[in-house]
């Protein structure tokens, strides 16, 4: 187990440099000049290029680069041209918010998508599968940024049960916390409950017309036995490491759900980073997104070898 | 007489589709007592495992309707509700499955599984049930129950397996058990072996057993009575003896015929084509004996020295090789033109690598093979693709080996086109010659492989490679998976082509029978190594390897005299051929004992 997780860490090094490289070269070819954001009214030459010298910009961009992923390897992230915060402070107070976000919104995600998923492929091809996938399909259909500013005129401003936007730590107030995160993380969980909820159910549809399961209900367990016990434990596999890669879609959600209910999470960092040419930042947030997908993919890997003894007695 | 333990009356069965219901399964009746064997014989098709569904009310309630009586304890099963039954099933009336590779939960220990039986039916807490289980699975001769009882699946092999399957079949000591085809997917001497086992359990118990299989030989072996079921109907029932003997219905008589027997080519110099078997009337009609001899003076078409073919088994950081499987360690044969050698042995012997080795989908280690005074494994670029055209493979699975969005003219045509042989009209022309040629109209050349029964597909796979005009074709367990009657059809099919064309096959196949009845010679191997070779009525007249002599002894023979057979051979779990890395292969010296009859000493 050890040297399985040793090689994928390995592995994740090279993948790494690559996004570092990626991002940061990508970001020189945007248009637009970050000292001209930071200048601000100033357009005086010769503070421009002591500007420019400052920050280092003179130099060829190799230099740049490895100066900065050195940096970054030894935690240093740099400082943000606009607020003049290290970017790893920055990230600090922000991703608490944003995992907050995604972490109920997955929840939602599961304990919606993952049942209805078991009961559609059960009920193979009946009302109750039909009317699931229908759901699922709408859920997929309706764009996050018109559900959000729908339930905010819904919930908020009519029925005002919940507040419409901002955000409260939950070490402060746990309940005014859920409370204000909640409706964002609805918006941000149905989308993902649907695919959950289709692959959970083609997953198990497979398992349920397998031979071990026919043993299962000729041993005379019951069918919540049958389909509890024995099917979802192989097909809940598939969709661990579809959870994984769905992080990425959470996170691009979050940026979007973030600006509806003016959340000060990641995704409002990041957009707020571009739209002002602050580098370091970009540069920053990406790569810590980037580590965060990797380590997210590697727990699942384990989980799913953990729960597949075939592949534990290889380890 | 005792009242039986199952009675089966009017049992129809009808599915679903989409032109309505259809009826299946019609009319089945029959009695089991306790202590008793009745088997459901028929070929695919013929709804036996339908029926054995049937009654253990397995089948999709919404996708299937039976109508009729299944009594067991004078209670009808089909009037329980689901709940009563799930107290019936794996308690009064358990079952065994023919895949025992896929029919444990891949998840859960196998001790778990059994133990689950004793826990849901008889009430046990996890620590009785754990007791009572690895008693049952010492029962059913699983070495090491202890250790065992922790271990998943996929670490016991496909006889041990069937033991598993067996033992949480019995757990809660059944009055009935149901074996679906229980010994089709493993070695003929496992086979044997569960066979055994099965006998002996009956008898200590007392159970009735209703056997479903395909395969007489081992119908004559087990049952007291015998159903013979065709398309949906129960044509005869009787004792086991009456229908090996007298039977009634000409397709009992058409289906016992078709059957190939092992020993029923003594005397015989040339392979010999089955008889035609009419299925309906039951007429038979033998066929002549090949008639073109292998001339042996000539250099043979295909050499192989000393082949060696091996596996790495990668591990650790780096992935580096930690030991290696011996696939194939030292193979040599000989084979002409117009001749079929077979490859015989168990699963796991090296037979079908190499097969492969020789076309080199899979490259050896070392060794050298000579096709027409050729380097095989000195070719590279376009003498390698004309290599590929001479030696050709057809495959066990004729449905997964055709690519289902090509109609059968196209896949014929195919290689044609990618060998440049011809294009167009006139591949298409030429792909409806050879669809002739294997028995197929050319009117089905724009239908798709789905519409095709297995064996009409086998022979569309025969057609596609029969236009490179291949010297060899290598025959993967080509037969295997297919009915005795279609068995029979397609081998008789190869024999003419190799009549007419003078294609030597190299047959590789599990299924003593008919190797005996299609080969000139015959090479046996056991892992990874070819311990007996020599021309088919020496190696089956006159077997001198203990395994040679093991597997042809635990073929079943369809003689219903051997019914109280025990073969009492010991069980030993398959030998791996894992060896390390710095290994040395023993030298091996082989002993003369006829002409051109070779035995590894």
């Amino acid at each position: 187990m050890h040297i399985f997780i040793a090689k994928r860490l390995l592995v994740a090094i090279p993948t790494l440099l690559l996004v570092s490289i990626f991002v940061f070269f990508l970001q020189k070819l945007l248009p637009g000049d970050p000292v001209m954001a930071l200048a601000g009214e100033e357009r005086d030459p010769v503070v421009l290029a002591e500007l420019r010298e400052r920050y280092g910009f003179n130099d060829p961009l190799p230099v740049q680069y490895v100066r900065w992923v050195v940096a970054a390897a030894q935690g240093d992230l740099g400082i943000s041209l606009r607020t003049g915060q290290p970017v790893l402070e920055l990230i600090a107070q922000k991703l608490p918010v944003t995992i907050q976000l995604a972490i109920m919104a997955l929840a939602i995600a599961f304990c919606l998508g993952v049942p209805a998923g078991i009961y559609a492929a059960v009920r193979k091809r009946r009302f109750a599968d039909h009317a699931v996938n229908f759901l699922a399909l709408a859920s997929l259909s309706i764009p996050n940024f018109w559900l959000g500013i729908m339930l905010i005129l819904l919930v908020s401003v009519n029925l005002q049960w919940l507040p419409a936007s901002g955000y409260v730590s939950p070490w402060e107030n746990l309940g005014l916390s859920l409370k204000t995160m909640i409706m964002p993380a609805v918006v941000l969980g149905t989308g993902l409950s649907a695919t959950l909820l289709r692959h959970t159910r083609s997953s198990m549809m497979g398992v349920l017309k397998s031979d071990y399961i026919r043993t299962a209900r000729a041993k005379g367990l019951s069918g919540r036995t049958v389909v509890l016990g024995h099917a979802f434990r192989n097909a809940v596999l598939p969709v661990i490491t579809l959870t994984a890669l769905l992080f990425g879609e959470l996170l691009a959600g979050a940026v979007l759900t973030e600006q509806i209910f003016t959340i000060p999470g990641f995704g409002k960092l990041i957009v707020d980073a571009v739209f002002t040419r602050d580098y370091a930042v970009v540069q920053g947030v990406v790569l810590c997104t980037a580590t965060g997908f990797i380590l997210l993919n590697l727990v699942a890997d384990v989980l799913y070898v953990l729960l597949n003894p075939r592949l534990r007695s290889q380890l | 007489m005792t009242a039986p333990i199952l009675s089966v009356r009017n049992l129809t069965t009808a599915f679903r589709t989409e032109d309505g219901w259809r009826e299946v399964v019609r009319n089945i009746g029959f009695d089991i007592r306790a202590g008793e064997t009745v088997a459901v014989v028929g070929e695919s098709g013929s709804g036996k495992s339908v029926t054995s569904l049937s009654i253990m009310r397995l089948l999709d309630p919404h996708q299937s309707r039976i109508s009729g009586q299944v009594l067991v304890n004078g209670r009808n099963l089909l009037d329980l509700t689901e709940g009563q039954m799930q107290d019936v099933r794996g308690n009064e009336i358990a079952m065994i499955f023919q895949e025992p590779m896929t029919s444990l939960n891949p998840a859960y220990t196998v001790g778990r599984q059994i133990a689950e039986v004793l826990t849901r039916h008889k009430g046990m807490d996890r620590a009785q049930a754990r007791t009572a289980a690895i008693a049952i699975m010492e029962r059913v001769r699983i070495p090491n129950p202890d250790r065992r009882f922790d271990q998943y699946p996929h670490e016991f092999s496909g006889g041990m397996r069937q033991r598993v399957m067996i033992a949480m079949a019995l757990a809660a000591r059944p009055k009935l058990l149901i074996a679906d085809e229980p010994t089709t997917a493993l070695d003929v001497t496992i086979q044997g072996q569960i066979l055994d086992l099965i006998k002996e359990l009956q008898a200590e118990y007392g159970m009735a057993v209703l056997f479903i299989t395909h395969d007489m030989g081992v119908v004559a072996e087990i049952a007291d009575r015998t159903v013979v079921m065709f398309r949906g109907d129960q044509v005869e029932t009787g004792t086991t003896d009456h229908i090996f003997r007298r039977a009634d219905h000409p397709y009992s008589r058409a289906l016992l015929a078709a059957v190939p027997a092992l020993g029923a080519m003594e005397g015989q110099a040339q392979p010999l084509r089955f008889p035609r078997v009419d299925m309906a009337s039951g007429a038979i009609a033998p066929l002549p004996p090949m008639a073109r001899p292998v001339d042996r003076s000539v250099p043979p078409l295909l050499s192989v020295q000393n082949l060696v073919t091996r596996f790495d088994v990668k591990a650790g950081l780096l992935n580096r090789p930690v030991s290696a499987v011996h696939a194939v360690e030292g193979v040599s044969f000989d084979l002409w033109a117009g001749e079929t050698l077979a490859l015989v042995g168990e699963s796991g012997c090296g037979k079908s690598t190499t097969g492969r080795s020789i076309m080199r989908l899979v490259e050896p280690r070392g060794g050298a093979i000579t096709l027409q005074g050729q380097d095989v494994l000195a070719l590279k670029g376009a003498p390698m693709q004309a290599m590929r055209r001479d030696i050709q493979m057809i495959f066990q699975d004729p449905f997964s080996s055709l690519n289902p969005r090509m109609t059968v003219g196209q896949a014929v045509a195919e290689p044609l086109v990618k060998h440049g042989i011809a294009r167009g009209k006139a591949a298409r022309a030429r792909a409806g010659e050879l669809l002739e040629q294997v028995g197929l109209s050319p009117a089905m050349m724009d239908r798709y492989p789905h519409e095709f029964s297995g064996g009409q597909r086998q022979r569309v796979a025969i057609a596609r490679v029969l236009g490179l005009e291949p010297k060899l074709i290598v025959a993967d367990e080509s037969v295997s998976a297919l009915d005795v009657s279609i068995k029979a059809q397609v081998c008789n099919l190869l024999m003419d082509l190799q009549e007419r064309l003078g294609i030597s096959f190299l047959f590789i196949s599990h299924d003593m029978a008919v190797v005996e009845r299609i080969s000139h010679r015959v090479a046996v191997m056991y892992l990874g190594e070819i311990v007996e070779i020599g021309s088919r009525e020496a190696v089956f007249g006159n077997p001198q390897h203990p395994y040679t002599q093991k597997l042809i002894a635990a073929v079943p023979v369809p003689d219903p005299d051997r019914r109280l057979l025990r073969r009492n051979t010991p069980i030993d779990e398959l030998k791996s051929p894992v060896r390390p890395l710095d290994y040395q292969p023993p030298k091996r010296e082989w002993r003369e004992v006829g002409q051109d009859h070779l035995v590894m000493v």
